[in-house]
């Protein structure tokens, strides 16, 4: 046991504290990869509810990939949904409960391919949830095959020499697209690599969750994040990977706020 | 004291549904059950109960919705045909393995494929035998007038929050189309007195979070869970089967049909009493659990079963397990939507068992 006056206890006292794991994080233990954004994004977004206060009336829906078994380490109540249809899911829960925050958080595999009809649809309905798309361009959990968002010319386990547009079609950016639809009233694109990227990625998400109360429709939050281990590269590479080559063609940055389209949009690449 | 009402059984169903204070309804449109969502939307059951109603842009889209609407522990159903149906079958096997409650009503047509849209019983292996993946069952409710349509809503939601699991009805083109007498029964509170507490209603601080899910790493844990599944399909098998036996005490010959054939095969019975066959009517109500028992303690003093089905043949695989070859089992059958007629039936018998 730590002596009350050592050194130890006074730099954890509460009022010395500058960083603490929220209790809306369980105590198990992490099950990504050192170094990959999804446990940041976790985080941040247990963060937000817990300093809105809002956990017992958040409903979460987890999706299937890397991020499967967001429930066990997100201390509140959740259903896991199956692969693609987090919308749909987050929907039958928002309509039976109206008055409570009900959230996505999606990998892109989910998201963008085999659900891509529920993430169109929801948003075009303008459902009052918030979506988080953790974009790593490739499929984590099955081993590193080709998203609708791995980049031209990126390797994964399915385009060994390189995604080949001419034969395996374009990147999606799905983000611009639902941004495009009335149902949608805030989409951002944000990181989590760096402390600024983190504060910034938890003021949109924290306005995410303040927007279900106005009722207005869709918040989408696009998380632009690593999966060193699918691209077989040290967490550190993977992020500067991640920058110089994800950035230009997913900019960071607001696309829609307040259900306006901001001027300095995302151009088409 | 319910009222009484001339209407079409996709009509009885989705108004049985509004009464039994069913909390949200989500579909998609397909022949011959697109009455169901049309006459809800006529009702405006959100304004009459708060009913939440929502047309979806798939079926894989409404039955995850109902899988997310049943998971906040509120009473919830789709209905389709056939081939939407197969679309909703992922979602299905993920209310199994999540144990949630909620109704789904089947008005089949003719398939594989496509198919027609006259009626059929051709998914029958389908709702009795799983349909998804994995090892689930659900139990099956095959109602055979339109007064059926209305009451085995209800009885439906209490099976499926008694065993919480997904209950179907399976129906078929006639049922759902033909207009008949119903007595309604009277609107009940949509409040559910079933127990939440495995909801996902808002972790509060008194309790640890709800989580639904039919995931488990584990292959021990997931095993025991498969187990526990078993145990209480096996319950259903215990507590839950319903038949209807007509005339079966003196009967020589006994026909087995469900839904509109049962009809068919009434008429069928009295017409072979009429020529001094002694016959009788086994009418399966709930297809899983199925009525083996009764088959099988009346099988060793008949001469003969007849199963008749708008389908290759599914039902029959259980009557023949149920007798356990004690007597023959014979099959008529039509497909592909047609329906046979109360004389083709008789002729049926009276060849498959060489009556004289
Ligand atoms: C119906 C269905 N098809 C395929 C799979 C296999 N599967 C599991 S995770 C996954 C990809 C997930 O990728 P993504 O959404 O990008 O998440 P990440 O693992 O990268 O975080 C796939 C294809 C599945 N679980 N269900
Ligand atoms: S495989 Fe990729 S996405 Fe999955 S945990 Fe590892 S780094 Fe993260």
């Amino acid at each position: 046991m730590e002596d009350k006056n050592s050194l130890y206890a006074q730099i954890v006292s509460p009022e010395n504290l500058v960083y603490r794991k929220t209790p809306l994080m369980t105590e198990k233990p992490l099950s990504f990869c050192p170094g990959c954004g999804h446990g940041v994004a976790h985080r941040v977004i247990m963060e937000v509810i817990e300093e809105m206060g809002i956990q017992a009336e958040t409903i979460g829906v987890a999706p299937v990939g890397c991020s499967v078994l967001a429930y066990e380490f997100m201390n509140i109540d959740m259903q896991q949904a199956s692969h693609g249809r987090a919308p749909a899911v987050a929907t039958g829960i928002k309509r039976c409960w109206p008055e409570k925050f009900v959230f996505t958080y999606q990998g892109d595999g989910d998201l963008a391919a085999i659900g891509t009809a529920e993430t169109i649809h929801a948003c075009n309905r303008g459902e009052n949830i918030a979506i988080f798309f953790v974009n790593n361009g490739i499929y984590g959990m099955t081993g590193g095959q080709m998203a609708p968002t791995t980049l031209p010319g990126m390797r994964s386990s399915t385009t060994p020499y390189g995604r080949d547009v001419a034969l395996m079609g374009n990147p999606l950016k799905i983000t611009e697209l639902v941004a495009m639809l009335p149902g949608t009233y805030m989409v951002a694109r944000h990181s989590v690599h760096t402390p600024l990227a983190v504060r910034k990625f938890k003021k949109a998400a924290r306005q995410a969750f303040e927007n279900q109360k106005l009722n207005k429709g869709v918040s989408f939050i696009e998380v632009v994040s690593n999966c060193n281990s699918g691209w077989k590269m040290t967490p550190n590479d993977a992020n500067k990977w991640m920058e110089q080559n994800m950035f230009p063609f997913f900019p960071p940055g607001d696309i829609k706020i307040n259900g306006e389209m901001v001027t300095k949009t995302a151009k088409a690449e | 004291m319910g009222d009484k009402k001339l209407m079409k059984g996709n009509e009885a169903f989705a108004e049985a549904a509004i009464r039994s204070g069913c909390d949200a309804y989500f579909g998609y449109p397909i022949t011959p059950q697109s009455e169901v969502m049309e006459y809800l939307a006529v009702q405006q059951p959100e304004k009459r109960t708060g009913m939440v109603l929502l047309q979806a842009e798939s079926e894989v889209a409404a039955i995850n919705m109902v899988y997310g609407a049943a998971g906040t522990g509120k009473r919830v159903m789709t209905s389709s045909s056939s081939p939407g149906i197969s679309l909703k079958q992922e979602g299905v096997s993920y209310l199994c393995g999540s144990q949630l409650p909620c109704l789904i009503l089947n008005v089949m047509r003719g398939g594989p494929g496509l198919g027609t849209i006259q009626p059929s019983q051709a998914d029958y292996f389908q709702a009795t035998k799983g349909g998804g993946h994995g090892d689930y069952r659900m139990i099956v409710l095959a109602p055979a007038s339109v007064q059926e349509m209305a009451d085995f809503v209800k009885l439906g939601f209490e099976l499926a929050f008694k065993y919480r699991n997904p209950v179907t009805m399976l129906s078929d083109g006639i049922i759902g189309q033909m207009m008949e007498k119903v007595e309604m029964f009277p609107q009940q509170a949509r409040f559910t007195e079933f127990d939440q507490s495995w909801a996902t209603t808002g972790k509060t601080a008194d309790r640890e979070r709800n989580i639904i899910t039919s995931l488990d790493l584990d292959p021990a844990r997931h095993e025991r869970h498969n187990i526990m599944l078993q145990a209480k399909y096996q319950k259903m098998r215990e507590n839950e089967v319903r038949y209807e036996a007509i005339q079966c005490d003196d009967a020589d010959y006994i026909m087995v049909a469900y839904g509109s054939c049962a009809r068919i095969c009434q008429k069928s019975m009295n017409l072979l009493r009429a020529k001094g066959i002694k016959a009788g009517l086994i009418r399966p109500i709930t297809l899983f659990p199925f009525p083996s028992e009764i088959l099988a303690e009346k099988a060793p003093r008949l001469n003969g079963i007849l199963t008749v089905e708008l389908s290759a043949g599914q039902m029959i695989e259980d009557v023949r397990l149920a007798v356990d070859g004690k007597v023959k089992v014979a099959l008529h059958n039509r497909m592909g939507g047609m329906v046979p007629s109360p004389e083709d039936v008789v002729d049926a018998m009276i060849k498959s068992f060489s009556i004289k």
